[in-house]
Formats: C-alpha cells, sequence, structure tokens
C-alpha cells in the first residue's frame, strides 16, 4: 500500500499543502467542508490505481489561508493555477461535497484540464422547494449523525477523542468553509447558468439518505450537465466514500476506463 | 454619573413551554408563537416605560438592535428612538441607540442618513451606537461571520467621513463601494454625535474604542461585575498606552436592575423573569453565538476552552447573584452595589435595563421609580467631584 507523501506549492504566494501517492493516470482529489485529517482507506483503495493527488484547499488543513481567498470562484481559479502548476497533463478529478462544488466551479471556467469527474453529493447547486441541511446550526453530535445514514459510523466519529490538534484544524476548517459556503448558505446562484461548459463526462454519486444535500440534488446537476450520469447508492448519507468506499472507488475506476480508455 | 434606562423589549407574552421545544429563542423560534395584538400593546407599554423614566430624571433612554427573536422586538431601533424624541420634547433627555449592527448591512449610509435625521429631529441629543450584533444576527441576516470585524471597521468609517466630510465624495473599500456619498440632512452636533461602542468586552474592541482618534465610551453588557470591572481597567491601561488618562466617562456598566422595598422582596419578584432573561431568551447554542469568523481563532479557542459563555449554561438566581450580571436589591443594597464598582474602576456611564425577560408592568414602574427616588440621587454625585478637581 502507498504511503502518501506531503508537498508544498505556491500559488498566487500562498503555500499548498498536497499528499501523493501510487503511480498511473493522475487522479485530484478535492475533499469536503471538514477536510483530511486522516488518510482513508477509501484513499489507498484510489492510489492503488492512479496517481492520487490531495490537497488541502486555500484555507483548509495544512494550506495557508490567504487574503485573496473571498469566495469560491477564488478556490475555482486557485485549483486551475495549481493544476498547471503540477504538469501532469489532463488528470481526473473526484471531488466531494465542497469539494465537488469547487470542482465544477473550476471546470465552468475551463473544463480542458479534466478528462473526467466524479462528483460526489456535490454542493454548489439550490433545489427550489427542497431545503439543504444547515451545517453551520448544527450540534457537534447532529453533524456527525446528519452525515451518515449508518448510525455506526456516527458513533465512532462521536466516540474518537479530540486531540487539541485535531481541534484546531476543525475550527480552521470551519472557518474556511464559512468564508466560501456561509451566504448563499452552500450554493452559488449563478453556477447552474454556466454547468452546460463542462464537456467533460461527468459521473454524480449520491446517496439516497443524504441529510445535507437531499438526492433530489442529483437531478438538478443531471438537468444541466451535458454529459452526465447518476450512480445512486441505497441506504447511504452524504459520504458515500466512508460509508461505501469499495463501491465509489469501483464506480471511479469503471468510469475511468468508459470514457478515458 | 450619568443614568439611562434600556429596553430590549422583549416578547414576554411567550408560551416559554413551546418555545423551549426549538434550539433557540434567535433565528429559529416560529414566529407563529408571537401574537401581534398582544405585540402592538407590548410597544405602547415598554415606550411608556422607557418615558416613565425620562420624566423620572434618567439622563438618556436606549434602544437597541436585534432580529428574528423573542428577546427583543426592535428590529429597526431607529422606529422607537423617534418616537422617544418625541416624547421627551423640550427635556434634556438624550437617546442612545445602542447601536446599530452594521455588519449586517449592505448600504451602511442608511445609518449615516438615519442617525443625522434622529439628530436633527431630537435637536442634537442622539447618541450613535455601533455594535456588531451578536452571532445569532449572522444566521439571522445571511451576512458573512468572517467579514464581521472588516465589515464593522469599514462602516463606521464610512459613517464618520460621511458625517464629517464635504461630500459627494467617493468611498472604495474591501466590503462597501460608493460612487456618491452625500449625505442629507448633516447632523446637528458637531462634528457629529458621540459614539458609543457596547461590547463584551473582547481585545480587539477595547484597543479600538480606546484609539485617541476615537476614545469611544465602551459600555459593557451582561457581564459578572468582576468582568465589567476588568474591563474598564483594561481599557484604562490601553489609553495609557495610548498615552492619556481615560476618563471615567469613557466606561460604562449596562447592567439589569430591579428594586423594591427591601432585599427579600426585590429578589422574590425578580427571580423568575430575570432566570427567564439568562436560560430562555438569552440562551443560544455555540453554533448560533459564536459563527465562524465572529470571534478571531485565538477568541474562540479561548472561550471553548474555559467555557465561559454565560448564554450557554442554565443559571439559577443564586448564579446570578453571585456573579453579580444583575443589580437587585433595596435602595440601600443597590446603591451600594453600584458605589463598589465605581469605587473599582471610577466608571461614569450607568445603563440600567430596567425591564428584563418576563417582567409585568407594574412591577417595572415600582422598580424604576424606586430606582429614581431612592438610589439614583445618592449615586448622581459619583465621580463628578474628581471631575471638577481635574478642570
Amino acid at each position: 500500500m502507498a504511503q502518501p507523501k506531503s508537498e508544498t506549492i505556491e500559488i498566487l504566494g500562498a503555500k499548498m499543502h498536497l499528499r501523493r501517492a501510487g503511480k498511473g493516470a493522475p487522479l485530484l482529489f478535492l475533499h469536503g467542508a471538514g477536510g483530511v485529517p486522516a488518510w482513508l482507506p477509501f484513499h489507498d483503495a484510489l492510489s492503488e490505481h492512479f496517481e492520487l493527488l490531495v490537497p488541502d484547499h486555500p484555507g483548509f488543513g495544512a494550506s495557508d489561508t490567504p487574503a485573496w481567498l473571498k469566495n469560491i470562484g477564488d478556490a475555482a481559479f486557485c485549483y486551475l493555477d495549481l493544476i498547471e502548476a503540477l504538469k501532469l497533463g489532463r488528470l481526473h478529478v473526484v471531488g466531494t461535497s465542497l469539494g465537488g462544488w469547487i470542482a465544477a466551479e473550476a471546470a465552468v471556467r475551463n473544463c480542458a484540464p479534466f478528462a473526467t469527474m466524479t462528483l460526489i453529493a456535490p454542493a454548489g447547486l439550490r433545489v427550489t422547494g427542497v431545503p439543504a441541511g444547515d451545517p453551520f446550526i448544527w450540534s457537534p453530535e447532529e453533524h456527525a449523525r446528519n452525515l451518515y445514514h449508518d448510525q455506526s459510523f456516527a458513533e465512532r466519529a462521536l466516540a474518537a477523542p479530540v486531540t487539541p490538534e485535531l481541534a484546531d484544524l476543525q475550527i480552521k476548517n470551519r472557518f474556511a468553509f464559512a468564508r466560501l459556503a456561509w451566504q448563499p448558505r452552500l450554493y452559488n446562484p449563478d453556477l447552474e447558468r454556466w454547468l452546460h461548459r463542462i464537456k467533460t463526462p461527468v459521473q454524480l454519486v449520491w446517496g439516497n439518505e443524504d441529510k445535507l444535500l437531499p438526492a433530489a440534488y442529483a437531478q438538478a446537476w443531471l438537468g444541466k450537465l451535458p454529459r452526465a450520469r447518476l450512480l445512486p447508492i441505497p441506504r447511504c448519507g452524504h459520504l458515500p466514500q466512508v460509508e461505501r468506499p469499495d463501491e465509489v472507488v469501483s464506480a471511479v475506476r469503471s468510469f475511468i476506463r468508459e470514457n478515458a480508455p | 454619573m450619568k443614568f439611562h434606562a434600556f429596553h430590549l423589549m422583549p416578547y414576554r407574552h411567550l408560551d416559554m413551554a413551546e418555545a423551549g421545544k426549538y434550539r433557540s429563542y434567535w433565528a429559529v423560534l416560529p414566529n407563529r408563537l408571537y401574537d401581534p395584538a398582544a405585540g402592538a400593546d407590548l410597544y405602547q407599554e415598554y415606550i411608556g416605560q422607557l418615558e416613565l423614566a425620562a420624566r423620572l430624571g434618567f439622563d438618556g433612554v436606549c434602544v437597541n438592535e436585534h432580529h428574528q427573536t423573542a428577546y427583543g422586538l426592535m428590529p429597526a431601533p431607529n422606529l422607537v428612538a423617534s418616537i422617544l424624541i418625541d416624547r421627551t420634547r423640550g427635556m434634556n433627555t438624550r437617546i442612545p441607540i445602542i447601536g446599530r449592527a452594521l455588519p449586517l448591512l449592505n448600504n451602511p449610509l442608511t445609518v449615516a442618513e438615519e442617525y443625522a435625521m434622529l439628530d436633527a429631529l431630537s435637536h442634537g441629543r442622539i447618541v450613535a451606537g455601533f455594535v456588531r450584533g451578536i452571532g445569532c444576527e449572522y444566521h439571522a441576516s445571511g451576512a458573512n461571520p468572517i467579514y464581521s470585524h472588516e465589515r464593522f471597521h469599514e462602516a463606521h468609517d464610512l459613517i464618520i467621513r460621511a458625517w464629517t466630510e464635504p461630500g459627494p465624495f467617493e468611498f472604495e473599500g474591501e466590503q462597501y463601494n460608493f460612487k456618491y456619498v452625500n449625505t442629507w440632512p448633516r447632523c446637528v452636533q458637531r462634528p457629529h454625535p458621540p459614539v458609543w461602542i457596547p461590547s463584551q468586552g473582547s481585545a480587539e474592541t477595547i484597543e479600538w474604542a480606546a484609539h485617541p482618534q476615537r476614545k469611544y465610551p465602551f459600555i459593557i453588557t451582561f457581564s459578572p461585575v468582576e468582568s465589567v470591572m476588568r474591563f474598564h481597567e483594561l481599557y484604562k491601561q490601553q489609553a495609557r498606552n495610548y498615552g492619556y488618562e481615560a476618563d471615567g466617562s469613557q466606561l460604562g456598566w449596562a447592567v439589569p436592575v430591579y428594586v423594591a422595598e427591601t432585599d427579600e422582596i426585590a429578589i422574590r419578584e425578580s427571580a423568575q423573569h430575570i432566570e427567564a432573561l439568562f436560560n430562555n431568551y438569552l440562551y443560544m447554542p455555540l453554533e448560533m453565538i459564536l459563527p465562524p469568523g465572529y470571534t478571531s481563532v485565538a477568541s474562540l479557542k479561548a472561550i471553548l476552552a474555559t467555557k465561559k459563555g454565560m448564554t450557554t449554561a442554565k443559571q439559577t438566581m443564586q448564579d446570578i447573584l453571585a456573579k453579580g450580571t444583575f443589580a437587585v436589591g433595596s435602595p440601600e443594597t443597590v446603591r451600594r452595589k453600584i458605589e463598589e464598582a465605581h469605587a473599582k474602576s471610577g466608571f461614569k456611564v450607568l445603563v440600567t435595563m430596567i425591564q428584563f425577560g418576563t417582567l409585568p408592568d407594574h412591577l417595572v414602574r415600582k422598580s424604576t421609580e424606586l430606582f429614581a427616588k431612592e438610589v439614583m440621587p445618592k449615586l448622581r454625585p459619583l465621580g463628578e467631584s474628581a471631575a471638577r478637581a481635574a478642570e
């Protein structure tokens, strides 16, 4: 199993922290609002087949919080710069929740760097009449319970010890998340108008029991993306890569095989 | 010492058993729990209480701003200030609005305009309070708490410039941009109305308010008396660092007050109402009172470490008395409590919340009259002899 290696790349004066593991076609993983406090089995499994790149978004994890980071568009442009700086050519992207939103915002600006995109329950769109959950008002317990369908995951998350370092990281990530997603809460009303610009094949992965972004949101994406398909995951919440890593890894692999032979 | 009667105008007819089913009385409490007819009567009751305070000789009557909450029915405090100005016509009563929550606004020039109107309507009797709003109001307004400080400072600078620089001029900021700043009317008070900064005592705010360019009176709200004294000391220390001595008129204490015939009667009559204030109306989970960025990371960590947030833990009357967050008792007791605090910090701005929680009209009136007749006269000279000696 490949051990991730840490490195730093400077974008517009800000240090971006990046973990890299495995060999193969380059695959960029864009994390959700919780960041990547721990390397997951899901990352291990992907790194067995790809050169996996896991950056911390600007403002998150071990990356700097640059003054230029004001909104989701800044995060998107930052990744277009980062992809150029990596000099890996076209790459595959897997983005989850906030990371899926950033991937879509980058791709409407320029989808040329992306060979395929797998978006796991991405934020970014609004669906009138289907309220999203509010992670900024949930207590830590509600947060854990609402993210998972299988409550044994929530129990484990709640029972896990919180070291001072982890507590600091959680505060940093929460501040950065608010910077990007406080208002409008978890979406950009302009995004849906430009999703047709994403000519890249997109696979949506969505837990049917998602309480943060209900499964109806998947239909909104399908309706706007020109080349998209949906993999619904039954009995699963907002984090399929944690609750059902095998299914998600296998979906990523087969989608990439089909679309970028 | 100067005396100011202050009101939150809570919705005191709330069905608290029903309201208790929600996470807070703020932002998420369904407004079906508000009865418009009862609310309309409350406005008259509360305005009448402030008018009474003015007639009893308080130096000022104060209003303030809160949104989407049973805690306070004044989302637009300037409307009430306007009525108070008229009810106190011909009197010297000051009307502090403490204050408008600047970061919640997309156009802070409306505050420059409205305060200038109130200053004109009152012939120069208003005090301009500026606040950031409390954490819940970033949920209620959508304003991003990450930019709370930046928006506050920028909006403040914009308003002061709008009052003091000839218009029109252009304002270019990070948060606010205006092609034309040209406020009509202009303020009666020159260069502009006095500014107050109500605060819970953050170090950043003390440093900013005490700055020699500003020297803004710093009003500590709803804190244990020991904390109030500590924050006053920090302000004085900060002033010394800037090279001047802070005057007592720069130091304020905002505190709920209840006076009755004896200590025992005062405690008995007020207990359930003050407990309702702290435990029900003011209760907010951390996610609501401290949204990300409302405080700096360092301040947030300090708060989480001590879990001192008074709004997150239930308190009994005994706790409240022990902390001194409430000045309650006979006229003698209340006078002594205020004298003791004054002896420590020398503050000369007292802001007494005359109604709190569910306290009914007849008790507010009784307590306010007792305070005005039996407490205020003896406290009034406090700090004045020192001021005269310094002149």
